[in-house]
């Protein structure tokens, strides 16, 4: 542990020293010794600190947080002291400099893509995805009609509507969102079906032992059981919509949005403004699906892969 | 309660290799064992979209229909109307037989080199997908291999694999494609380079979990056995996580089309599925943009048969039972 700590600050340290000179010399060869130094340092660190297991957060959080420091400091330190080309990779630095520079544009642009087509079109479609699942799973035909169907839909590449869903809907966010709902509702429909089938038959008798209805099942027995099956598929489907929304407006759209401003920066090869829209999506992606996991935990707590943690 | 059984002669029943071993629940995994005695349900469920496909059409054609019967001051019979909604040079929705008809024409009826062919389309599209899924299934490998080996990228690497997936990767694919093109590659390798940055994580996911899935008991038989690391990893890890693999490998395929669907949408290309669908929808040629989808459709599943059909054949090969 302390050893790890030492070799951390250490690096910290080096790293700090090292952006300096970048900022204020040029790179000479005592320079590059010490970005090597560091990034031997920091390994060094990181294999210590990677074998603690106690406290948790040490390994869960501090570890690949450090590593996702090193990586990008690297990124920093190996762009600009190689002096690459910012329109084939720009230095973090740089991105966060547009991205701070444009955030009045970004917040629109976050307003259209994500707040207006993303969220409506996926709560749309998986909530359709699962009102189907339910009425579908009383019908076996029915189930066994649309199952193999939804699975053969998992080999298309969907997002190809989008032109086909622009043509109906517009330019607005409704087309995008048209898209989404689309793309969301066949992992919905399949996972809610398997979770509603994965309540055991002993389950079900000691149900039907209690003189419970079909309703009374369903409500007390198989949606609780089949709660981690649709928030695996809520999971997906956050993924899935974001990526919707934004190849859905390289098809047109109106003069804003994620999609739009990607396609756009590109035509004027203004590469720094494409990395900072794809760090907000990115951000906008992984808090959608942190927010996500976060209601998971409050609703299956009971579930085996939470209570295994807290013993 | 059951009926699966009823139907069950009219498809051969699954062989039970995948389905003894642990899944990530997803569409592939669902697929198997509800499939027994599905024809029937599957032609119907069909049957009733194609039925509702021909009523949409005549419902979303309606105005250009009657905008055309305005025009030549006849009132039009309901047949007459059917009959046009159904003919519309640019549908807003094509009925069924146009874009069969169409789809027909462009694969059947050109010469395969001409670019007004789907087949070329197809495989140009289809060839740069498998490149770079070729390319992504070794790269996943290998960090699979890395993460279960090695400790320190277990604890710092993995988290960021993780989190990765829930980043819209596809949105970086335009910038691939002119980074390259800035370099001087084009044509096929930006949107294999997409393709296999697309198809990676879900194999490096499946592989690690398919690396650890030998259970405490055969891991301590292999310690018996005085084995060293090398041969545990050959001899018990390598052959438990094939399974594993394949289930990751057809996920990632059908990613990596899509991968290299969409890296031809920005850039303007001339040739594959993509540049056909964005060409379609400048000019308003929706019935071509619906053969394109059916084409896309068509080789999504196609690809996956061919995968599968590899599972099959290497799980009998180390001795699944069917």
């Amino acid at each position: 542990m302390r050893a790890g700590a030492i070799a951390m600050a250490l690096a910290l340290a080096g790293a700090i020293a090292s952006l300096w000179l970048l900022e204020n010399t040029a790179p000479t060869l005592a320079f590059w010794a010490l970005v090597i130094a560091v990034t031997i340092a920091s390994w060094i660190g990181l294999e210590r600190l990677a074998r603690i297991d106690k406290p948790r957060w040490i390994g869960a959080i501090l570890v690949p947080g450090l590593f996702g420091l090193l990586l990008l400091y690297l990124w920093q330190v190996l762009t600009v002291g190689f002096d690459v080309p910012p329109i084939l990779l720009p230095s973090p630095a740089r991105i966060g400099h547009q991205l701070a520079a444009n955030l009045d544009l970004e917040w629109q642009d976050f307003r259209q893509t994500f707040l207006k087509s993303v969220l409506a079109g996926f709560v749309l479609g998986s909530g359709l995805g699962f009102i189907v699942a339910i009425l579908v799973d009383r019908s076996p035909f029915l189930q066994r009609g649309l199952l193999p169907l939804g699975a053969l839909v998992s080999a298309i590449p969907i997002v190809g509507i989008a032109p086909i869903m622009v043509m109906w809907f517009g330019f607005d966010w409704q087309s995008k969102a048209a898209v989404i709902v689309i793309m969301t509702f066949f992992p919905m429909l399949v996972n809610t079906l398997a979770g509603l089938a994965s309540a055991n038959s002993i389950e079900r008798d000691l149900m039907h032992s209690y003189g419970a209805g079909y309703g009374q099942t369903l409500a007390k027995l198989r949606l609780p059981s089949a709660l981690p099956f649709v928030f695996n598929a809520l999971k997906i489907n956050s993924t899935l919509a974001l990526i919707g929304g934004i190849v859905a407006e390289f098809f047109g759209t109106p003069v804003v949005g994620m999609g739009f401003r990607i396609s756009v920066e590109i035509g004027r090869m203004n590469v720094d403004m494409v990395w900072a829209t794809i760090a907000v999506a990115a951000l906008a992606g992984s808090v959608f699906y942190g927010i996500l996991a976060l209601i998971e935990r409050g609703f299956t707590f009971w579930h085996p892969s939470y209570r295994q943690e807290r013993s | 309660m059951s009926p699966t059984a009823s139907g069950s002669h009219c498809v051969p029943a699954t062989p039970m290799t995948t389905e003894a071993l642990p899944r990530p629940i997803g569409l592939a995994a669902t697929f198997g064992h509800l499939r027994e005695g599905t024809a029937l349900p599957v032609t119907v469920v069909l049957l009733v979209t194609i039925v509702a496909w021909y009523l949409g059409a005549i419902w979303l054609n309606s105005g250009l229909v009657e905008q055309r019967f305005e025009q030549t001051d006849k009132p039009a019979t309901t047949a007459e109307f059917i009959d046009t909604a159904w003919s519309l040079d640019r549908p807003v929705l094509p009925a069924p037989h146009q874009v069969a008809i169409e789809f027909y024409d462009s694969v059947f009826t050109r010469d395969v080199t001409s670019p007004r062919s789907l087949v070329y389309h197809a495989y140009v599209t289809g060839s740069a997908a498998v490149v770079g899924f070729v390319f992504g299934t070794l790269l996943g490998i290998v960090l699979a291999v890395g993460i279960v080996s090695w400790r320190t990228l277990d604890r710092s690497l993995l988290p960021w694999i993780i989190a990765s997936q829930t980043v819209p990767i596809l949105a970086i694919a335009p910038m691939i494609i002119v980074v390259l093109g800035n370099v001087g590659l084009t044509g096929l390798m930006p949107k294999a380079v997409i393709s296999m940055y697309l198809c990676f994580f879900p194999i490096t996911i499946g592989m690690v979990k398919g690396l650890r899935s030998p259970d405490p008991l055969q891991l301590d038989l292999m310690r018996t056995y005085s084995a060293n690391r090398n041969q545990v990893f050959w001899k018990l890890r390598w052959p438990a996580s094939v399974a594993f693999l394949f289930t990751s490998l057809k996920v990632a395929i059908a990613i990596s089309l899509v991968g290299a669907i969409v890296g031809e949408l920005p850039t303007g290309a001339q040739a594959g599925l993509g540049a056909r669908l964005l060409s379609g929808s400048y000019y308003g040629q929706t019935v071509q943009i619906w053969a394109a989808l059916f084409m896309a459709a068509l080789l999504g599943m196609a690809l996956v048969a061919v995968v599968e059909l590899a599972e099959r054949l290497t799980l009998r090969r180390m001795g699944a039972r069917p």
